[in-house]
């Protein structure tokens, strides 16, 4: 096998593919968000999906529904992608006076499409579940298979997380906990494997983890009861603390929105780093196809072993990074639910 | 840069997205497995208690045999034990009484040999008196007729008679 793959490199060392690798352009290229899906290059043509483009337009333009491909010229109905400045890689359009405007844009890129691709084969592993339930009396027979992996993840992730950490009225928190770690588990997973539908960087990317700690955020402070609320405008703490500078309190709100920000970027930071370890372990094999092909083919081995190892890996983060979300987001609606001090 | 600013078309989607599969999931599918787990939870543990409660009532059943048994068995002891008290009792009061007989029996005995001792001795007294008077009479007859200390004779025997009848009485 690895003689194998020091022959693939030997021959990916040939002189034609000497050109020099953006490291850049590589690694921001692959995590970051486009308006087209690209899947390879072959004889330096891309191949890709091209994602429908929907703008309306700050200046005046109207709405318009449009593929990407029609991009990959350039300029098209006003809409171009910058390529440099504040808005690089974005779709822009000319305002009146020749400057960049950021139109409205709800495009479908790829991590919209991948959302919506894990999205729908979530769905349908646990539509699929509850169906056997449907079907069966669970009460008499236990799933074998799928389903039984899947009442196993389910009834460990009720169980372990929010069970203990939500405490009493669990059950009100259950679904939204529960979807919350099988769709960032799915969206991790679906963003290790190499190639489409997969590979899309979902969970890596702020706006995915900005919108599911939104989510806690309004679970936490919406459903939160009255002991909550005093607990952070008037805490148990010596008076000076609260009067006449409310320093307790304005700690006690500012953590009200360090703890959603913390799962955002935790899970944002893990994944995202992730991503670039592994095109970092990867890049190396083209990093060194100039360096002749002993010091290449030495380095594909390690760079392949090293993948191996960092793919591994990454099977672990994705699961420890959706139980770790799913756990301190069962903890800060825990905390939002405490009983009165019994004194 | 663009890593670290969240897209606001990205936000829209993945809300909508985001939101869309939770209310599928939160009306269709977790509930529904939870639920059934939980009530395979809720069965399994009322079996086990069920099965507790059988064996319990099982061994308390075996416990009351034994009891039983064990009543029986001491009545059984309590039974023997009386009948050898009863028993012993009765060769006791047997033993008292064949006393008491036998006692009453040698008295009754020994007043009868008394008595007959003492007719017999009467009438050994009678014969012997008959006796010697008879032989008093042969020896008187003879003597009388050819002895010539016959006085003195006659005398001796006088004495002696009145002695013994002296001792008799």
């Amino acid at each position: 096998m690895r003689l194998l793959l020091v022959i693939f490199s030997l021959l990916m060392a040939s002189p034609s593919t000497e050109v020099d690798l953006d490291m850049d352009e590589y690694l921001y290229g692959h995590v970051r968000d486009s308006y087209e899906w690209h899947i390879t290059t072959i004889n330096g043509k891309p191949v890709s999906i091209p994602l429908p483009v929907i703008v309306i337009s700050k200046a005046g333009g109207g709405a318009h529904i449009f593929s990407s491909h029609h991009l990959e010229e350039g300029e098209y109905k006003g809409f171009s992608i910058a390529t440099s400045g504040k808005y690089a890689n974005k779709i822009v359009e000319k305002g009146s006076d020749g400057a960049q405007i950021r139109p409205w844009d709800f495009s479908i890129t790829k991590n919209v499409l991948g959302l919506m691709i894990n999205s729908a084969i979530l769905v349908l592993i646990i539509l699929l579940t509850a169906r056997w339930y449907r079907k069966h009396d669970a009460a008499e027979e236990a799933p074998a298979g799928g389903t039984g992996i899947m009442e196993m993840m389910v009834t460990m992730v009720e169980d372990d997380i929010i069970k203990d950490c939500v405490g009493e009225d669990y059950k009100r928190y259950s679904p939204y906990l529960l979807t919350a770690f099988f769709f960032i588990f799915i969206n991790n997973l679906m963003g290790i494997v190499p190639f489409f539908p997969g590979g899309a960087n979902i969970t890596g990317n702020i706006a995915v983890t900005l919108v599911l700690a939104l989510f806690t955020f309004f679970t936490v402070n919406i459903l939160g009861n009255k002991h909550y609320w005093k607990d952070i405008l008037w805490p148990d703490v010596p008076t000076w603390l609260k009067v006449p500078i409310p320093l307790m309190p304005v700690i006690e709100i500012i953590g009200m929105f360090t703890k959603p920000f913390s799962l955002m970027v935790r899970l944002f930071a893990n994944i995202l780093a992730g991503h670039f370890m592994i095109l970092g372990v990867i890049a190396v094999i083209f990093l060194t196809a100039k360096m002749g092909a002993a010091v290449n083919g030495g380095l594909t081995v390690v760079a392949v072993v090293l993948g191996v190892f960092m793919d591994c890996l990454e099977l672990l983060v994705a699961f420890i990074q959706a139980y770790v979300f799913t756990m301190l987001s069962a903890v800060f609606i825990g905390l939002s639910r405490p009983k009165a001090e019994t004194d | 840069m663009s890593l670290i600013t969240p897209d606001f078309g990205l936000l829209v989607w993945m809300t909508l997205i985001f939101g869309i599969v939770f209310f599928v999931l939160a009306k269709w599918g977790f509930p529904m497995i939870t639920d059934s787990v939980q009530k395979r939870a809720d069965r399994i543990n009322e079996s086990i208690a069920k099965a507790r409660e059988a064996e319990e009532r099982l061994r308390n059943l075996s416990s009351e045999q034994e009891a039983l048994i064990e009543k029986a068995r001491k009545e059984q002891a309590a039974i023997l034990k009386e009948a050898a008290a009863s028993r012993d009792a009765i060769i006791e009061q047997a033993k008292v009484q064949a006393r008491d007989e036998a006692a009453k029996i040698t008295e009754q005995a020994m007043t009868r040999i008394a008595a007959e001792k003492e007719s017999a001795l009467r009438d050994v007294r009678t014969e012997v008196a008959m006796l010697s008077v008879a032989v008093a009479e042969k020896v008187l007859r003879k003597d009388l007729d050819s002895d010539p200390g016959r006085d003195e004779l006659l005398g001796r025997l006088v004495d002696e008679i009145s002695s013994s009848e002296e001792l008799n009485s």
